[in-house]
Parts: structure tokens; sequence; C-alpha cells
């Protein structure tokens, strides 16, 4: 008899309770803007988090609150900025195209090795190795064990010739794979730069000499016939202002060491 | 009655201690204690949700299960009123004061698994508390639950600058400290109020 009271008891309460929290969730029913879920669905939906929201969802209420630029969702492009901004009712800013870019260019047979590296296939694991480089000579150089292809969620980093390239087809510019990377050489570059300095080293060019035969050894010769005043000297690294570059591809022809690369 | 009332109070936040005395709600008590503002708020919702379980509790066990001699379903009742209820807070402060909501975050669902709380109902009803003691002894133990939490919060702010061995780096120096601070409110016990 207990039994079936117990069973009953809890039962009743049970539906109780559940009749009560499905009334409640109607009257308490918060709305939520229609132009939030317009926006998430607008969105590429990758949630990578280059908007600078934690993910699309965030990023959505933020837009709709009108505290988000429309243009913000960089694997969405230009067709996104422009859904968002017809739901919003503004505008389309135009969403400048990003790609993400690895700033070396030491290919094997380029470099030189240090040791033999048999452990962890991971770059944070072998940056603890040979003070911070792995068995790279190069203390800036890119290792090559893919921690990038790992981060990445669009499967447009790959190692090819024992460094890391990205595939401008796939690449959408969210740049997860610069937090992934130790040595900190993957960069976000804008779709319309052409010329790019593919090297890290502020090393003088003697010991740059030493260990690789494509890294900038600082002769500035892309700074003396750059017709535009847009190169200019970090240490022993040539550095190019994309703002003043004007894509001629002078620098990139002229290179002694091909270390300015040209991506037309 | 009064002076029961402030025995009741005075052992629930300082001589049995939900936190430092008994040992319960210790994984809230741990998890959140690293930031003041969290601290704060996770105590807010916790004495919220204590009072209100008290009360509820106590109709249920009084008006329910003992006439059906149905006593020994209080744990598992119990466990379905305060999911219940912390649910319906939820809904509640989401839509009539969602400054308050936002502020209490994800504490509020948190609290639902917060053994703290199923305790001040299953120790009303072992005490046989009359509704107001039971109302009371929940209220008094959810601030003795914020007065540990905002005591341990601003002794962690602290640690982050303290200089001790790497070996007690992160959580071991939080455990150690926590032992201290069980080995001082063990002065409070014995204390009687007539």
């Amino acid at each position: 008899m207990t039994v079936i009271w117990a069973i009953l008891i809890l039962g009743a309460l049970g539906l109780l309770f559940g009749i009560l929290l499905a009334i409640a969730g109607k009257v308490f029913a918060v709305e939520v803007d229609p132009k939030e879920e317009a926006v998430l669905a607008a969105c590429a939906g990758a949630n990578c988090g280059a908007c600078g929201y934690p993910g699309c969802a965030g990023y959505a209420a933020a837009v709709a609150k009108g505290e988000a630029p429309t243009n913000a969702c960089v694997p969405g492009g230009d067709e996104a900025a422009k859904k968002i901004a017809e739901i919003m009712g503004v505008s389309a800013g135009a969403g400048e195209k990003y790609y993400a870019f690895v700033r070396c260019s030491g290919t094997c047979g380029h470099t030189k090795q240090k040791f033999d590296y048999e452990g962890l296939d991971s770059c944070i694991a072998a940056a603890r190795l040979g003070g911070g480089s792995g068995a790279n000579v190069c203390s800036f150089g890119c290792m090559g064990y893919g921690d990038c292809v790992a981060a990445c969620p669009f499967d447009a980093m790959h190692i090819v010739d024992g460094i890391a390239q990205v595939d401008r087809s796939k690449c959408v510019g969210c740049m997860k794979c610069a937090e992934a990377c130790p040595k900190n050489l993957i960069e976000k570059v804008p779709a319309t730069s052409t010329d790019i300095v593919a090297c890290r080293s502020t090393d003088k060019g003697p010991v740059v000499m030493k260990y690789c035969d494509k890294g900038c050894i600082g002769c500035q010769k892309c700074v003396r016939e750059c017709p535009a005043d847009a190169i200019s000297m970090d240490g022993f690294l040539a550095v190019i202002d994309q703002t003043k570059c004007v894509n001629c591809g002078h620098c990139s022809d002229i290179c002694p060491r091909h270390c300015i690369v040209d991506i037309r | 009655m009064l002076a029961s009332l402030v025995s009741i109070s005075l052992g629930a936040i300082l001589v049995n201690n939900f936190v430092f005395s008994q040992f319960l709600g210790i994984c809230p008590f741990m998890g959140v204690s690293n930031k003041m503002s969290t601290a704060t708020g996770m105590s807010v919702a916790v004495i919220f949700v204590m009072t209100l379980a008290s009360a509820i509790c106590w109709v249920i066990n009084t008006y329910l299960l003992i006439p059906l001699n149905l006593a020994f379903m209080q744990t598992v009742a119990f466990i379905l009123v305060i999911a219940v209820l912390v649910q319906f807070v939820e809904m509640f402060l989401k839509k009539s004061i969602p400054a308050l909501y936002s502020a209490m975050g994800i504490f509020l669902p948190l609290i639902t698994t917060n053994c703290a709380v199923l305790g001040v109902v299953l120790l009303n009803t072992q005490n046989n508390y009359n509704f107001l003691e039971s109302v009371v002894y929940g209220f008094t133990g959810g601030v003795g639950f914020a007065l540990a939490l905002v005591l341990f919060a601003s002794i962690r702010e602290r640690l982050e600058f303290a200089d001790y061995p790497k070996a007690f780096e992160g959580f071991a120096i939080c455990l150690v400290s926590a032992a201290l601070f069980a080995l001082a409110f063990m002065g409070f016990s014995g204390m009687k109020i007539m």
C-alpha cells in the first residue's frame, strides 16, 4: 500500500511541477529579437570567433543590439555582410577580405637543423627544446609540426616541403592558426597586398647566411629601390608598409634572397 | 521563541557553518570563489534558493509526506522541489529582473546540484523545526554560506600575489587555506545561546 502511495504522490508532484513549469514557461517567455535570429541565419555559422564575439550567437545578439559592425563575419565575407546590413537596414560597409600568411620561406633543403627531433609531433612541444626553436637553427622560422594545420577549421593550412602553407582558396582569415603558432609566424594580410616579406628573422645578415638560404639578411636593397618608400628596416628585417605599397612587385623581383614573395 | 530563532541563526552562520563545519557545498565554494564579484553573485542566489526551498519543503513534508507515512521519500521529493524551484526562479528573474538574472548568470542553474541546499531542507526535518524556524534556518544557512564564500574569495584574491612555494601553486594552496579557515571556525564550536 505504501509503495502505491509513494508512486502516486511522487508522480502527482512531478505532474504538478511539470504543469507549473510549462505555464511559467509561457507566462515568463522572453521574446527574442527577430533580427537576432535573422542575423544568426545570415552568418557563416562556423563559430570561429573571428568577429571577436563568443560564437555566431554572441555576434548576432551584439549586431541586433547595434553594438557590433555588420561586416565583422569573416568567413561569411561580402555575402554575409550584405545580408546582415539588409536585415539591420544599414548600408553595407565593404568588409575587407583577409588571408592568413606564414612569414617563413625556409623550406626543406634551405635551412639547417641542430639535431634530429624525435619527440611529439607538435610545434608547442618542439618549441620547448633547442632554446625555443626545436631542431631549427633559425630561432624565428616555421618548425613544420602542424599545430596550425590542426587548428584550421577550414582545411586551408597544410605542411608543404617542411613549412606551413596557406591554401588561399579555402582560407577565410579567421586566424585560428595564428593563435596556435608558438613562433607567432602567421599574420593577417589584406587580400589586396601582393608582396610580403616571408621571413621574420631579425638576426644579423652573416648569422642568417649561415643557417638559411632564404632568410632576410637586411641588405636594404628593397628599401633603396622601392618607388613608393613603403619598405623600412626593423633591425635586420625588411618590413613593408601595406598602406604605402603600390603593388608594383619590384621588391620581390630584386630581392637577392627571394624572401619577399609575390603572391599574385 | 525569539531566543530560539537567534540561537538557530547564530548556529547556522557561525557554529555550524555549512561550509566550514558541515562541509556541504564545497564544490561551488571552491569553484566560484576566485573572484569577489562571482562570489557575491553566487551567495545572493544561494540565500534566495535556500530560503524558498526551506519553506516549500517544510510544507510538502508536513502536509504530504508525514501524514502518509512517506518520510523515507524526503530526499527524492526535496530534490524534485529544489530542481523545479531553481528552474522557476530562473524563468521569473529572466522575465522580470533581467539585470539580476544576468548578474547571477550561470550560478543560478548551478545551485540545483548544490548539496548545501539539500542539506538545509533535510536538517530542517531532522531537527523538527516548525515553519518559521525552517525559513530562518534556510535564510541564515545561506548567509553562513555567503560569509564563507566572500571571506574565501577575498583570501584567494590576495593569494594571487602571495609568495608561496611552487609546489603549492593553484588548487593546493586553496585547499590548505580552506582547511585553516575550517580550523578557525572550530573556535565557535561549543558556543551556546540560552
